[in-house]
């Protein structure tokens, strides 16, 4: 069935996008991600303007964190007070990061800059993750209790905070810069960064992974609600349409996903994690370094 | 435009006396509704040639129908490889560029209109694409303008349909052209015109308005005057379809 987009201005099939919003969606309530550098690149693929896929897609993170987020609260798997201390952090670092990619657009490339920061960061992330799940698996395996660290440099930092869901008792200063690198990350590469989120709570505070999933999903709402209304008002690239279609199917997923989650280990989450973000990554490095079949492209004047 | 058709009537008659012919021009449809379901639109255009004495010896009468979008200024890029990596190096603006155009004739285009015709009235697709400034830098200018209607040509967007336009006892015409479903709203220019021997004789204009109908409208308009009504509507829709899911799941479960 073919469905007219009002904003997009183009066709496209209804079932295509049903479809594509329950994978994505499963994937979201299962790693506490959003799922927006899966979905923008296929939307690119299915023949979305970029800006309007960009915008879009926000929108349909929004519908499908808020029923992911709903369905953790329920598990009493949310960390209010760290997603609120990462919130701040990251509505500081997303406006940063909004000036930084107007800088960056203004001396152009700044598509490549994007693909690059893809490129790296899916990479960086990806690599670490499969290791390190990997051993923790080998050493269920071999019998030995996975090792925490139970101390680090981030222990001796001041402005101590209790996250009683979380069980830490640390400093307020590493979630907050994480939060705004994070939200910087976001606006220039034009996702909910839950992604990036995801690793950095549990590497770099050293949060259980259960409690990481509902706490990222909770931040970025309010991270991808903030990008859908500054798009809409000043881009005017939000399609409601499209963002039906994808959340209708997104929202289901993420409740199958949330469901599915607990039914894993958390090492096997990790490591399926992992692998997609390696696949994602792989993908966008081969575009980057083989010839392309179309060598030139179209564009507004100006925009990108 | 009543004057420019009088202009226009006035013109053929000075240079062609002898073959005074006209357009009588039929569409299936003068409007293209953009509705929830659009997906591609075929409109038939026929018609007749009027004309006061008998049909003139010489060459045959051959007809020409263009159908064009609304102009946009573009910018095409090309990627070259540096350090290993494929990046958009060169880049050429064209000035104008119809968001959809079609040409369908009633022979070859180069048997039925002439260069000079053709540089005139800008009928074929290389010629409705208007590119001034090329950066003095780039030598090519004309391989960037090849690759946009590569592009568009492959997603149907611009068309060339030779022999498709039939011609009736050199009087009556028809042909059908297809429009595809990725439409842009405006004024779509379409212009009859009757040739002989590769020289135009007569010339007809008319415009297919498209434009979104019902909901497309009311979305669209909405979007553009209250974007931040708009915007706080879809996030609305997403928190309440979020919250919906998560209802109707916990009554499965239940």
């Amino acid at each position: 069935m073919q469905i007219y987009l009002p904003i997009a201005e183009v066709s496209v099939n209804a079932f295509l996008l049903l479809g594509l919003g329950g994978i994505v969606g499963v994937l979201s309530g299962m790693f506490g991600v959003g799922g927006g550098f899966l979905m923008t690149p296929l939307l690119f693929f299915i023949g979305i303007p970029p800006a309007v896929a960009v915008a879009t897609e926000a929108n349909q993170i929004v519908a499908s964190s808020f029923s992911g987020v709903l369905a953790h609260f329920k598990r009493k798997t949310v960390d209010l007070k760290m997603g609120s201390v990462l919130l701040v952090g990251g509505l500081l670092g997303a406006a940063l990061g909004v000036w930084i990619f107007n800088y960056l657009k203004a001396l152009g490339q700044v598509d490549l800059l994007v693909k690059l920061c893809y490129v790296l960061f899916l990479g960086i992330i990806g690599g670490l993750m499969f290791i390190e799940s990997l051993n923790a698996i080998r050493k269920t395996k071999s019998g030995k209790p996975p090792a925490r660290k139970k101390h680090n440099w981030i222990h001796g930092l001041p402005f101590k905070m209790r996250f009683r869901v979380s069980g830490l008792y640390i400093s307020v200063i590493p979630p907050l810069i994480v939060g705004v690198l994070v939200g910087i990350l976001a606006a220039i590469m034009g996702v909910g960064g839950g992604f990036i989120m995801v690793p950095a709570m549990i590497y770099l505070l050293g949060m259980p992974t259960k409690v990481v999933v509902g706490t990222s999903l909770f931040q970025i709402i309010f991270v991808t609600a903030f990008t859908t209304l500054l798009h809409a008002t000043t881009n005017f690239t939000v399609d409601i349409v499209l963002a039906v279609l994808l959340l209708v199917g997104g929202v289901i997923g993420a409740q199958i996903g949330a469901r599915l989650g607990v039914k894993l280990k958390a090492e096997q989450l990790r490591i399926l994690l992992a692998i997609m973000v390696l696949a994602v990554c792989g993908k966008l490095a081969l575009d980057l370094l083989l010839m392309p079949s179309e060598i030139y492209s179209i564009g507004a004047v100006g925009g990108h | 435009m009543k004057r420019l058709s009088a202009l226009f009537c006035a013109l053929s008659l000075m240079c062609l006396p002898a073959w005074a012919e006209d357009v009588v021009l039929g569409l299936s449809m003068d409007t293209v509704s953009i509705s929830t379901n659009f997906d591609g639109s075929e409109i038939l255009i026929f018609g007749a040639v009027k004309r006061e004495g008998p049909i003139p010896d010489g060459p045959e009468l051959e007809v020409i129908v263009t159908i064009a979008g609304p102009s946009q200024p573009l910018t095409v890029r090309r990627k070259e490889k540096r350090l290993g990596i494929w990046v958009n190096i060169d880049s050429v603006e064209v000035d104008h560029a119809p968001s959809f155009y079609a040409v369908a004739t009633s022979g070859p285009l180069d048997d039925v209109l002439s260069e000079v015709e053709d540089l005139r009235h800008k009928v074929s697709v290389p010629r409705a694409i208007r590119s001034v400034g090329a950066p003095s830098n780039i030598q090519d200018a004309v391989s960037f303008t090849d690759a946009l209607i590569r592009i568009r040509s492959a997603s149907d967007v611009y068309q060339l349909s030779e022999g498709t336009v039939s011609v009736d006892e050199q009087t009556l015409f028809r042909t059908a052209i297809q429009m595809p479903a990725a439409l842009t709203e405006g004024k779509y220019a379409t212009r009859i015109f009757l040739t002989r021997g590769g020289e135009v004789v007569s010339f007809y204009q008319t415009t297919i308005d498209v434009e979104k109908v019902g909901m497309e409208r009311w979305l669209y308009e909405l979007s553009r005057n209250q974007p931040l009504i708009y915007g706080l509507m879809s996030l609305a829709i997403a928190i309440g379809a979020g919250w919906a899911a998560s209802a109707a799941f916990s009554i499965f479960r239940a």
